[in-house]
């Protein structure tokens, strides 16, 4: 399909246009990928000719710079404080206190020298003199030392920043000393942090919480897909010692049935099993959740607020309770079954959660439940906004309610609730507590090569659930666990990529001004 | 003559019909909307119904309970649930409060202020966000425990708001979109009035934004009532430390035949939902707000 101008796109029709969408998304890969590969380059040629430049000009300053800004190259801030700006002053001082303290004292130098081996020495019994006894010294530990690695090169990263940012203000004072101005006082600074600078004070906790808590933690397990860290390696009392594996975990991974294990068969089948739950829970979600609102707003409806109430329930009690209740009343002695005896309707226990294809429908079901209201909610603040005149228009023309529905309401939702759809349908590739709390991952892939990958891998898994599963499981293979969470990044990168640049709707923010 | 009394009663009977329709219609949905009430309410009654139940703690295959009293709750109270509830409401309190000032001070300053990295930044938090926040815990429980603030220690409440709070910056979206939607003029009318960028937030944005800081509140005091991942993590299954859906969960987790505690389970959930649910639903309005504004602002 090739289209020559704009004009001729206009023409065809929706599902043409989506399709064209489609295939030049995907003709444009190659050219994306090339793209990506060259933007990575600008960045890291940027990145080097910004180090270059940054390095002349320190320099340069020093060169140029009087006794004050050459003194500030070893003990930071002397400059501001010889100048007059003792706050400033004090704070880089500090820092580098700080720094260099932890880095001599606090072991910095240690943790980045042993990085590269992740530790020599093991815990060890020891003769200890003064108890008399022998006493386990721990030595190296490989997963303080990769911690503490991490956090020791972020450190140095942000001291090296600071002792430019030093640098530059020395600079920038000495060129407006001798321009005569006056410098910026404390207090001026104090002021700019609630006025000029706020952006900075706002952001200052925030950031440091996402650094520290999530940044790090990522960067850290990005790491430890390349070693062999599991509890056994790192059980903090006999043993201490991991070490770096390269490529070997992604190879597990990858290579098949290896000792009775098969860690490709039981990721393509979680995979799989994934993608079709996440598709199922967005979409059933999302049409009845618009058929549910529209039934609610229907002109003539009455009680709307007590409809309303009643599905809110879902939401206004913890997921845990309603939840775990339901997947009990589903159980072999449960209501549900206790309810179809009685009733006659069958004479032996249904087993919901102990056969794959019922388990997975029920999943989806019980989903449902839990899923309408909120789109209830979403669908219903956007029904309101649907211009009435489209539909009153709509009417003289002749149109039925389906062709009202199908032309005006579908496509106005979908435009507005597209990026919506997007990070619901990854939200529910996560989703973590429908799956666990109702099925458990269960039941047992009937294949020992699939189930054995790490604690009884199910028919119901999805691939966090396994990930739990890896990590709570008896050897606790850290490193599997890393791999898969690094795949599950790729392939949510990749269906957000696909869906954000065939999306239609996807809108300035600026416009909302 | 006839005729047009022929086309009036056409149209009246086409009225009726219309009409008619209509009600055939509405009573449709009215059967489908009390069918689907039904199905939501049944288990909430059922719960109730079976944390009254005397005869048994056992799971059971009928509902109405043959003997009817107290004696669940009375027994809640000799087991660890108060204190898995007091760990709870005060993870709840506190995550309402540091994450609503976290959440509003990452928001308002991506809405408002245009400063270098702001781009960058907010595809660097999209891009995390892609990553499954569980391989997080994994080391966060280390750490944790190398401070001490993890459930062998006895207490997993600090560690666990710890966490909860940390990363809060990254849910900013649904807010970010209601100030958003505050007009931009407002602030630059304070400015030229001699206000700081502080007092514009103080005195004009926050008195404008009360729904959106109710509907923050709002979920953050309810995340940790529902959270079972970190909770389980942090608390490492140490009694004393639990949550309450960890908790509560943990009296279910033994095989279901043999089990005992299920009307336990069920009174220990019921007084739980209860004050919970009554918040939400006195709260309900912010909610939606919140709720709608998010999607349709992305």
């Amino acid at each position: 399909m090739k289209i020559q101008s704009e004009m001729e796109y206009l023409k065809l029709s929706k599902w043409h246009k989506f399709l064209y969408r489609l295939l030049s998304f995907f003709k444009a890969i190659p050219k994306k990928i090339g793209g990506g590969f060259a933007a990575i380059g600008r960045f890291f040629k940027n990145l080097v000719l910004g180090i270059g430049r940054g390095c002349r000009d320190i320099v340069a300053t020093f060169v140029k710079g009087d006794w004050k800004t050459k003194l500030s190259y070893v003990f930071m801030g002397f400059g501001n404080i010889a100048r007059g700006q003792v706050l400033r002053g004090v704070m880089f001082l500090l820092f580098e206190l700080v720094f260099l303290y932890y880095m001599i004292f606090g072991g910095g130098v240690y943790y980045l020298r042993m990085l590269a081996s992740l530790g020599l020495q093991g815990p060890s019994k020891e003769y200890n003199e003064i108890l008399d006894q022998y006493t386990v010294v721990p030595h190296d530990n490989s997963f303080r030392i990769l911690l503490y690695g991490v956090l020791t090169i972020f450190f140095v990263i942000a001291f090296l920043y600071t002792w430019r940012a030093n640098i530059r203000q020395n600079k920038i004072a000495e060129e407006i000393l001798r321009s005569g101005k006056p410098l910026k006082s404390g207090r001026d600074d104090l002021r700019s942090m609630v006025d000029d600078n706020f952006h900075k004070t706002l952001l200052a906790l925030p950031l440091t919480g996402i650094l520290v808590f999530t940044v790090m933690p990522i960067f850290f397990m990005i790491l430890v897909a390349f070693t062999n860290y599991n509890a056994a390696k790192n059980d903090g009392f006999n043993n201490a010692l991991f070490t770096w594996v390269g490529f070997e975990n992604f190879k597990t991974i990858f290579a098949g049935e290896v000792n009775g294990v098969n860690y490709s068969a039981a990721f393509g089948e979680i995979l799989l099993w994934t993608l079709v739950w996440a598709f199922f829970a967005t979409f059933t979600n999302y049409f009845l959740g618009v058929f549910v609102a529209m039934m609610i707003n229907k002109k003539g409806i009455k009680l709307k607020k007590l409809w309303r109430t009643v599905l809110i329930l879902t939401i206004a009690i913890p997921q845990f309770i309603s939840l775990l209740y339901v997947s009990r009343m589903f159980a072999l002695n449960g209501l549900v079954n206790g309810a179809l005896k009685s009733l006659g309707i069958i004479s032996q226990s249904i087993d919901f959660w102990g056969t794959p294809t019922l388990a997975r429908i029920m999943v989806i079901v019980i989903n449902i439940w839990i899923g309408i209201p909120y789109l209830m909610l979403i669908a219903t603040g956007i029904l309101m906004n649907i211009p009435a005149d489209l539909y009153e228009s709509s009417k003289i023309d002749g149109a039925s309610g389906w062709k009202q529905f199908s032309k005006i309401t579908l496509p106005y939702m979908l435009f507005i609730t597209g990026p919506y759809l997007l990070t619901s349908f990854t939200s529910n590739m996560n989703n973590f507590n429908v799956i666990y709390l109702l099925s458990g991952g269960g039941p047992t892939n009937t294949n020992p090569a699939i189930s054995g990958a790490a604690g009884a891998v199910g028919y119901t898994d999805l691939l966090i659930t396994w990930l739990f599963k890896i990590t709570t499981s008896g050897e606790s293979k850290y490193y599997l666990a890393s791999v898969v969470g690094i795949l599950v990044f790729i392939v949510v990168a990749v269906i957000s990529l696909i869906v954000y640049s065939v999306l239609p709707s996807v809108k300035n923010e600026e416009d909302f001004q | 003559m006839s005729k047009q009394r022929d086309e009036a009663q056409a149209v009246m009977k086409q009225h009726m019909g219309l009409k008619a329709s209509a009600r055939i219609s509405n009573t449709v949905i009215y059967v489908i909307l009390i069918l689907m009430s039904i199905i939501w309410l049944i288990p909430f009654v059922c719960i109730v119904l079976q944390s009254f139940r005397v005869e048994s703690t056992y799971q059971v295959g009928y509902v109405i309970p043959k003997q009817w009293g107290l004696d669940n709750y009375k027994n809640l109270m000799n087991t660890n649930f108060p204190k898995w509830y007091l760990n709870t409401f005060i993870m709840a309190l506190a995550v309402a409060v540091i994450q609503t000032i976290i959440v509003l001070c990452m928001s308002y300053t991506l809405s408002r202020f245009r400063f270098k990295l702001r781009q960058g930044l907010m595809k660097f938090m999209l891009i995390l966000g892609m990553f499954p926040g569980m391989l997080a815990m994994i080391i966060l429980y280390r750490v944790l425990d190398d401070l001490h603030l993890s459930g062998q220690y006895g207490n997993s409440v600090p560690g666990l708001i710890l966490v909860y709070v940390a990363s809060s910056g990254m849910g900013y979206y649904v807010s970010k979109g209601f100030f958003d939607t505050i007009p931009k003029s407002l602030d630059e009318a304070a400015r030229v009035d001699g206000a700081t960028r502080a007092q514009v937030l103080y005195k004009i944005i926050l008195p404008l934004a009360k729904p959106i800081v109710i509907y923050t509140i709002l979920t953050a005091f309810m995340g940790p009532w529902g959270d079972f991942v970190f909770a389980r993590y942090v608390s490492q299954m140490v009694p004393k430390a639990m949550n309450v859906a960890v908790g509560l969960q943990s009296w279910l987790a033994t095989d279901t035949m043999t089990h005992n505690n299920y009307t336990l389970f069920c009174a220990g959930g019921v007084v739980v939902a209860i004050p919970v649910a009554v918040l939400f639903m006195c709260l309900q309005r912010y909610y939606v707000e919140g709720v709608t504004g998010g999607a349709v602002k992305g």
